[in-house]
């Protein structure tokens, strides 16, 4: 992974610096909060229901073993024991003094980490797959450009105040992770008929109140313009994008307005113009930073493991967890893990600090010390020997962190909805715990499969409900809490915004309505083969409606 | 309003005037890019120099042609969560070349002028008073790593063999 | 938050505290209090009013920020507020928050 060298260590320190004398402004008075609010959340600060919540930045969601270990000490020493990791790959402390924060964020630069541009109308941190290096579907490994992104839009002088946040993911693989088209700008890598690498750009997608599948704009960027290429989309972006409501403010509504073919005009036009000013990207930069992201000492291995295959043999609980949270690799003899932050009953993507300590003493002995955090609140371990799943989940276990669960009902993804934060209008991680708690049942969770449950407490859509298969927005009405239902979203490669199917449902009787789609599904597939996705595609929301409202009418 | 130029307060040696009030027979004046456009020849014409000011949302068609004619552009920031300025700044000074005073005017903030001087301004009128106190004292705490190329390239040094890392100078 | 009706509801003064977060209610003799059931209740639109200006004061002076008036009721001996947002920030969230309980204990080593 990336290591910070002497420059990047002084730029971090200096940003330490210049926050400290900016919350030391304010604590004295000389800032108000009008004038304070924009820079504290330029590094992730926010006042949250119950106190500062402060958002840090795991770049494309790569950590190592010891900055796990700080995050750990960071949730002890300063927080309430336990962090909560988010849909951007980040992880979000609840509880946190504004006092305390500069002091936090020198503990961060220790282990080269920071808060920068975790919120602010600027470039937000760059995401990736959570795969990435690993995968076996891989065309080439996302992070190092992912990483260029990360540098090129640190403290970017132009796009500081842009009329809205900007999100970039990038993906390394035909099938998306990364949900890349419900990103501001989207990049796929892939080859050209040569053989050269370059981008399939997509730019304008996002969800929130209006939610849009990015538009492709570009079939193949050449490698070497993808900072000059990102420029123009910015530079256009900011000259452009409107500044008169902060609801049409994302770039999604100025390709939206402008229409496809002439925001894609503006954008050709300023990135001709940019291409004889500078920012192209050199061979040696690119390899310079490729290198840290060389592949790790992999062994020779066999692509069958004796030592697996007998503890899948023996032991049907292993048996359970190898077939939803291992994952192929690209080399024979390993696979990616998926450790599960989803317990039955409990909030989803949360880890105490033992816990985080856990995964980090596996990660080290077992991972080539390596974790990531996915969009989909799980950690993952990318490069694990199949000789060693045996023991890894039994340490997972000890930690009770071994929930077979990857990718089934119940790997929820939630945002902390109004029991954590100002701007929900319901909760969302009590109906998250109480779906898993209805399907608990670990046969028929399997025998349900692949769906993909998504949950937001308010309009704004964190908790990604339109790409939800089963999508659930929660809302207030007169004071009372009520849940709208979507179907058939995907944020993968066949990116779709989930459809409304009807009037929503009370807090009381929405686990009801998520088990009745359900057992519509489990009804009308027409075999196990057929995943949730895939029957709602066939089907329509017909029958889903019908089996939801029917009694009501 | 406190000028500040090249690392100290100086007194305005301009005039600003609204589209309305007279043009004066000397002395450096600043005028409206519509102003501007309508009066371009009595303007160009007087010996004392001239300046356009523009305010986000403003785009540069029409003064482009006379930029190496100008002495002053400034660059209104309605709010200082504004961002069109940076752009037209940096369009100025890449794009088209342009050499003369750019200024900040509007809402300037302590924290925002170090951003501001890396996308090419060289001016600013300040008149939030701890912006004053600070750049006065030199308390401007900023980031002077840098990993972009920008417009503040003549006082930036370019570490070797690492293409876009710049580092700024300790003074504001 | 006052806004005037025929039925005004008493409301107590409620802001976060500058410097470490906490949510606080402001009481009678003008401290800032974790504690709901110490804080000043205004019970008449003059009353919420002068509450008010009071506890903008304290914001100006940077002792507290995002200050909201917010309706209560009382129930018995207890002041609890009457919007479901407000009864969570004054009494935290309404899930279990994770913790290193006993029963998943620290995690053993992995052996080498």
């Amino acid at each position: 992974m990336y290591r910070y060298d002497e420059f990047d260590r002084a730029f971090v320190h200096e940003r330490v610096a210049e926050f400290r004398d900016q919350v030391g402004r304010r604590l004295s008075g000389e800032l108000t909060e009008d004038q304070f609010k924009p820079l504290r959340l330029m590094n992730g600060v926010y006042l949250q229901l119950h106190a500062y919540m402060l958002r840090i930045a795991i770049p494309y969601g790569t950590l190592s073993s010891r900055q796990l270990r700080q995050l750990a000490a960071i949730a002890r020493d300063h927080d309430r024991g336990y962090g909560h990791f988010t849909t951007r790959q980040n992880l979000q402390f609840n509880w946190i003094a504004l006092k305390d924060v500069p002091d936090i964020l020198e503990k961060l630069a220790a282990v080269e980490m920071h808060a920068i541009q975790t919120s602010g109308n600027c470039i937000r941190n760059v995401t990736a797959d959570h795969f990435a290096g690993a995968a076996a579907d891989e065309i080439a490994d996302p992070r190092p450009y992912a990483e260029i992104l990360r540098q090129w839009s640190s403290l970017h002088p132009e796009f500081t105040f842009l009329p809205r946040k900007f999100k970039i993911a990038v993906t390394g693989s035909p099938h998306d992770r990364a949900a890349i088209q419900t990103h501001d700008i989207g990049l796929q890598l892939t080859r050209d008929a040569t053989g050269a690498l370059g981008f399939v750009v997509y730019v304008g997608g996002g969800q929130g109140r209006t939610p849009m599948v990015a538009r492709k704009i570009r079939d193949f960027l050449p490698e070497r313009d993808l900072l000059a290429y990102c420029t123009a989309i910015l530079r256009v972006y900011n000259l452009e994008g409107r500044r008169d409501n902060k609801y049409k403010a994302r770039i999604k509504i100025l390709v939206h307005e402008s229409g496809e073919a002439a925001f894609r005009e503006a954008v050709e036009a300023e990135f001709a113009a940019l291409r004889d000013e500078a920012l192209d990207l050199p061979t040696p930069e690119r390899d310079r930073i490729a290198t840290y992201f060389a592949p790790p000492p992999f062994a020779a291995l066999p692509e069958r493991s004796v030592v697996f295959e007998r503890a899948i043999a023996a032991d049907p609980d292993f048996a359970r967890f190898a077939s939803r949270n291992a994952h192929p690799h690209k080399v024979p003899g390993y696979a990616i893990v998926t450790v599960s932050l989803k317990p039955v009953g409990g909030p989803p993507g949360d880890a105490t600090a033992t816990q985080m300590e856990a995964v980090a003493d596996i990660a080290a002995h077992y991972a080539f010390d390596e974790i990531r955090v996915s969009h989909e609140q799980n950690l993952v371990l990318p490069h694990v020997r199949r000789d060693d799943l045996p023991a890894v989940f039994a340490a997972l276990r000890q930690a009770g962190l071994a929930t077979p669960n990857a990718g089934l009902v119940t790997d929820i993804i939630s945002c902390p909805g109004l029991d954590y934060c100002a701007l929900a209008t319901a909760r969302s991680i009590p109906v998250a715990e109480r779906i898993s708690e209805r399907f608990a049942d670990l046969d028929r969770q399997h025998e349900i499969g692949d769906i993909k449950i998504k949950i937001s407490g308010c309009i704004n859509a964190c908790g990604h409900h339109h790409v939800g298969h089963i999508g659930i927005l929660g809302l207030e009405r007169k004071g009372e809490e009520f849940y709208q239902i979507t179907l058939g979203g995907s944020g993968d490669e066949t990116c779709t915004i989930g459809e409304i199917v009807g009037p929503g449902f009370s807090s009381r009787r929405i686990v009801d309505a998520v088990e009745t789609v359900i057992d519509t599904y489990l009804a009308l597939r027409t075999s196990p083969r057929e995943n949730f996705l895939a029957a709602y595609r066939r089907l329509g929301e017909a029958p889903f409606r019908e089996a939801l409202y029917a009694a009501a009418e | 309003m406190p000028l500040y130029r090249s690392g100290a307060f100086v007194t305005d040696d301009w005039t600003f005037l609204t589209d309305d009030t007279p043009l004066p027979a000397t002395g450096a004046v600043g005028v409206s890019r519509t102003r501007f456009l309508a009066e371009r020849d009595a303007l160009l014409g007087r010996t004392d120099p001239v300046g356009v000011m523009l305010t986000a949302g403003d785009t540069l068609a029409g003064i482009v042609p006379d930029l190496p004619r100008l002495a002053l552009i400034a660059l209104r920031f309605p709010k200082y969560g504004d961002g069109r300025p940076y752009s037209l700044a940096r369009l100025l000074r890449e794009r088209h070349g342009y050499r003369g005073e750019l200024r900040a005017i509007g809402d300037v903030l302590h924290d925002q002028i170090p951003l501001m001087r890396r996308c090419g301004f060289d001016a600013f009128e300040v008149s939030h008073p701890s912006t004053v106190a600070a750049l006065r004292d030199q308390r401007v705490v900023a980031v002077r790593h840098h990993y972009q190329p920008a417009s503040a390239e003549a006082s930036e040094i370019r570490p070797e063999s690492h293409p876009w890392r710049r580092v700024s100078a300790p003074h504001l | 938050m006052s806004k005037r009706s025929k039925t005004f509801a008493p409301v107590v003064a409620t802001a976060n505290d500058l410097a470490t977060g906490t949510v606080v209610f402001r009481t009678p003799d003008g401290r800032w209090s974790a504690d709901l059931a110490t804080a000043e209740i205004a019970t008449t639109p003059a009353e919420a009013d002068a509450l008010r200006l009071r506890a903008d004061a304290d914001v100006a002076a940077d002792r507290v920020v995002d200050l909201a008036l917010v309706p209560v009721v009382r129930d018995g001996a207890f002041v609890r507020p009457t919007a479901l947002r407000e009864l969570i920030r004054a009494s935290g969230p309404t899930i279990t928050l994770p913790t290193d309980a006993p029963r998943i204990g620290r995690a053993a080593r992995p052996t080498p």
